[in-house]
């Protein structure tokens, strides 16, 4: 219990994950918060990748989380410049209204 | 290594709690609060594990860039009074099940998958998380990141330049009754259509606007 291995991390970013995908499903808000799910599910990707990279003694993995880094930043800016157009367009970012494409 | 166990659990609790947080709370506000307080516990875990070179810039990336922008997004659509309501409408509530099915299934499907790695027969037996090497974690980063990695780092490079450019054409918005300066209409302007040269008569003036 005391000993900190690699399960106990993989552990916690299969928790984070999880809870990630929950925001998803679960959420009726808008579509911030589901963006902000997206976060999570690459933390917890990134947390994966790390406790790997820093197990196995190969940088590989932190490269890689500095790449992941990266695309989420872009993605992030990208995905709120959608919502701040989708917005001014139609007035809500409730995910209950967004019906448009009939999905 | 008790400390080490100690605060482990302490920041990987606190990173759960607000990862629950962020999902479940009323306010957007509050959301963007606790993702924060997310991304700082995990990068004191990163710091804490030996990565701190990705540690310090998750700090930077996230909780300086991502989440600002988060905030301000939030603040810039007035989002912030519409308040939750998971278990009200009854369009919603038939999610419910099945997303804490699938992801019950995905975190079970995560543990057996740590499980069985951790029993596999030839496994790498080094349980001590830290390197050994005399170079620190930044400059080890940095020599194999400009080298081996050259090519990936330009292209993410790119990638933040197209999302820039991306971000700026979706929100950009032609206004209508501004004046503004049109370079190509000046220079293209040549002396025959802005100076006119009369022939005017002596003692009878001249009109402008005619």
């Amino acid at each position: 219990m005391s000993e900190i291995g690699l399960g106990h991390y993989l552990t916690l970013s299969a928790v984070i994950f999880s809870i990630g995908v929950i925001g998803i499903f679960l959420n009726r808000k808008n579509i911030i918060v589901i963006l902000m799910s997206i976060e999570l599910i690459l933390l917890a990707v990134n947390i994966n990748l790390v406790s790997f990279s820093i197990y196995l003694n190969d940088l590989s993995g932190q490269v890689f989380t500095l790449f992941i880094l990266t695309v989420a930043a872009a993605e992030a800016a990208i995905g709120l410049a959608i919502i701040v157009v989708y917005y001014r367009n139609s007035g809500t970012i409730r995910v209950e209204e967004i019906d448009k494409l009939k999905g | 290594m008790i400390a080490h166990a100690i605060f482990f659990y302490i920041f990987s609790i606190i990173a759960v709690i607000s990862a629950i947080m962020v999902t479940a709370s009323k306010n957007t506000v509050h959301s963007v609060f606790f993702l924060i307080l997310d991304f700082i516990s995990i990068s004191c875990l990163f710091i804490m594990i030996g990565a701190e070179f990705l540690g310090m810039i998750m700090l930077i990336v996230y909780v300086g860039a991502v989440a600002v922008l988060f905030l301000f997004v939030v603040m810039m659509l007035n989002v912030a009074q519409q308040k939750n309501q998971w278990f009200q409408s009854k369009s919603s509530s038939r999610h419910i099940p099945i997303g804490l099915i699938i992801s019950t299934i995905i975190f079970f499907e995560l543990i057996i998958v740590v499980g069985g790695w951790k029993y596999k027969p030839d496994l790498v037996n080094s349980t001590n998380l830290s390197f050994t090497s005399d170079l620190t974690n930044t400059h080890s980063l940095g020599k194999i990141l400009y080298t081996d990695y050259i090519h990936i780092f330009q292209i993410s490079g790119m990638i933040l330049l197209i999302s820039m450019i991306g971000a700026i054409v979706l929100t950009y918005r032609q206004r209508e009754g501004v004046k503004k300066q049109s370079y190509l209409k000046q220079i293209s302007r040549e002396r025959s259509e802005g100076v006119d040269v009369l022939d005017i008569p002596s003692n009878k003036g001249v009109k402008i606007d005619e």
